[in-house]
């Protein structure tokens, strides 16, 4: 279990904005962070990394305080049992994929833990390449198995696929899940796609300007009601259906799900996975 | 001629390796602390470590000058209680050689540094390790070109520098007398001939010196585009 309480002023480019936050994450779950650019999602993975403080709160993690900044506590990076996966994948490109892990072997423990890894992740064939050669999505498996030699409990994953194509998403989709599994992990994603967020998470918190305005399980967010809604939604269609003379269009934009209803009309070849652009008119 | 020619470049070349391993002692770590953290007061710090760049030389030789003769109250105290003397000697030499030649270790390695993703570092921190294992073995190695620029330009700046050696050092051959003073010296004494195998032998130092760094640099940068 780990709950926290964090807050912060963040400096974003439409001026300042303070992240307030407030979770309760079950050992074993699966967590999906949604929403807008901006709103924090990054800055909260970070802080529960302790790569970023808070101005105040506290994490929890199990029995151990991670921070609590009324008694100026706070636990080294170094400290806390994270697995972190960044956008970037963040490879050391001065080493081997296999130099990648072993650096992340703490001393006294067992090697073998690579090597199960490097079979998980079906890396075997690339252990002595440096990153450099190495393609978006094998690039990610390896920094997913690095994030795991030091056997974490708690993974964090900051949009790790967004730079995937969907095939290669999918897949890497499959290997987050077996590891979720096999290790007994809790796992915070953020993810910007529906899709994913429907298959992997047991629950989904929706952040906009710093505040969790939504959390529930990954359905609870298509009745997202369309609360200041801009003129103009850029998104991607994630669902279109026919029925009764009416043309449901489901379009998944900025981290949330917006349904419209149309008349049958030429609308009828938009197709998953389609850009769309909305504008609204009174 | 021939063996004061030899005397004075083996002196030369001594004070530049002197100085060149000082301000890599020197240089990375203060290049690190620069690179890395978000002092109030680190512009200060920075146009400290750049004034040697724009300040003619033989303003620092002359406040060293100042600082260390045996008259000023540094000088003396470091004379009477360390036994130090360092104006008009080698050890005078590579203080003011390192002062002098700071900015050329410590910038390209500070730029390198800044260049990296911070990624690479905060990574190295999940995974439990240190800052200095995270510098020795993530950062470092991965800006070796600018490690190399540092290092060979400041060992090329110190074998080409005269004012501050010329005011802290003098020229007592065998002790201060590097090859810029005494081309110096000859063309004092009216000896063109030997001034110009001082001069020579130093234009072609420093440009081979210089071709060496662009073109490593260039076979980096040729192979990180691969």
């Amino acid at each position: 279990m780990i709950t926290f309480e964090l807050s912060k002023t963040l400096l974003a480019a439409k001026g300042s904005m303070d992240l307030e936050v407030e979770l309760k994450v079950k050992e074993g779950e699966f967590i999906a962070i949604t929403g807008p650019s901006g709103s924090g999602k990054t800055t909260l993975l970070r802080l529960l990394a302790g790569l970023e403080t808070a101005q105040t709160g506290f994490i929890k993690f199990q029995e151990t305080i991670w921070l609590d900044t009324s008694t100026n506590h706070g636990l080294p990076t170094q400290n806390r049992s994270i697995g972190f996966v960044f956008q970037d994948y963040a490879l050391f490109p001065n080493m081997t994929v296999r130099k990648n892990l072993e650096f992340a072997l703490d001393k006294n423990s067992e090697e073998q833990i690579i090597d199960e890894l490097i079979e998980i992740m079906e890396i075997r064939e690339l252990q002595n390449r440096y990153p450099k050669s190495l393609s978006g999505g094998q690039q990610q498996r390896v920094a997913l198995a690095r994030a795991l030699v030091r056997r974490p409990k708690l993974l964090l994953l900051d949009e790790p696929l967004s730079a995937l194509d969907p095939q290669m998403r999918t897949k890497l989709q499959d290997y987050i899940l077996k590891v979720h599994r096999h290790y007994k992990l809790t796992t915070l994603l953020v993810s910007h796609n529906y899709d994913e967020i429907a298959k992997m998470a047991d629950r989904v918190v929706h952040l906009i300007n710093g505040k969790i305005t939504s959390e529930g399980a990954p359905e609870s967010i298509l009745q997202n009601s369309i609360k200041n809604c801009p003129p103009i939604i850029n998104g991607t269609v994630v669902k279109s259906s026919v029925q009764d003379h009416i043309y449901e269009l489901r379009v998944f934009s900025e981290g949330r799900m917006i349904t419209i209803a149309l008349p049958k009309g030429k609308l009828e070849e938009m197709r998953e996975g389609d850009w769309v652009q909305i504008k609204m008119k009174d | 001629m021939d063996a004061a020619f030899g005397q004075t470049f083996a002196l030369t070349l001594k004070l530049a390796a002197v100085t060149t391993l000082l301000l890599l002692i020197i240089g990375i770590p203060l290049a690190y602390l620069l690179a890395t953290r978000k002092w109030k007061l680190k512009p200060i710090i920075e146009a400290a470590v750049s004034l040697p760049l724009v300040l003619p030389p033989t303003v620092i030789g002359f406040y060293l000058l100042l600082a260390f003769s045996p008259e000023s109250g540094l000088g003396a105290w470091l004379l009477e209680n360390l036994d130090i003397r360092l104006v008009f000697t080698f050890g005078g030499l590579v203080l003011g050689s390192v002062i002098y030649s700071l900015p050329f270790m410590v910038q390209p390695i500070q730029s390198g540094l800044e260049n990296l993703s911070p990624h690479l570092a905060e990574a190295s921190y999940t995974l439990g390790k240190s800052e200095f294992q995270t510098l020795f073995k993530v950062l470092l190695p991965n800006i070796k070109p600018s490690l190399l620029s540092g290092t060979v330009l400041s060992f090329a700046h110190t074998v080409g520098e005269f004012g501050v050696v010329l005011m802290i050092g003098g020229n007592i051959p065998g002790k201060t007398r590097v090859a810029s003073i005494a081309i110096y010296d000859e063309v004092e004494g009216l000896n063109y001939e030997v001034a110009n195998i001082y001069a020579l032998t130093l234009l072609i130092f420093s440009f081979i010196i210089l071709c060496f760094v662009y073109w490593v640099n260039r076979r980096r940068r040729k192979a990180t585009e691969l």
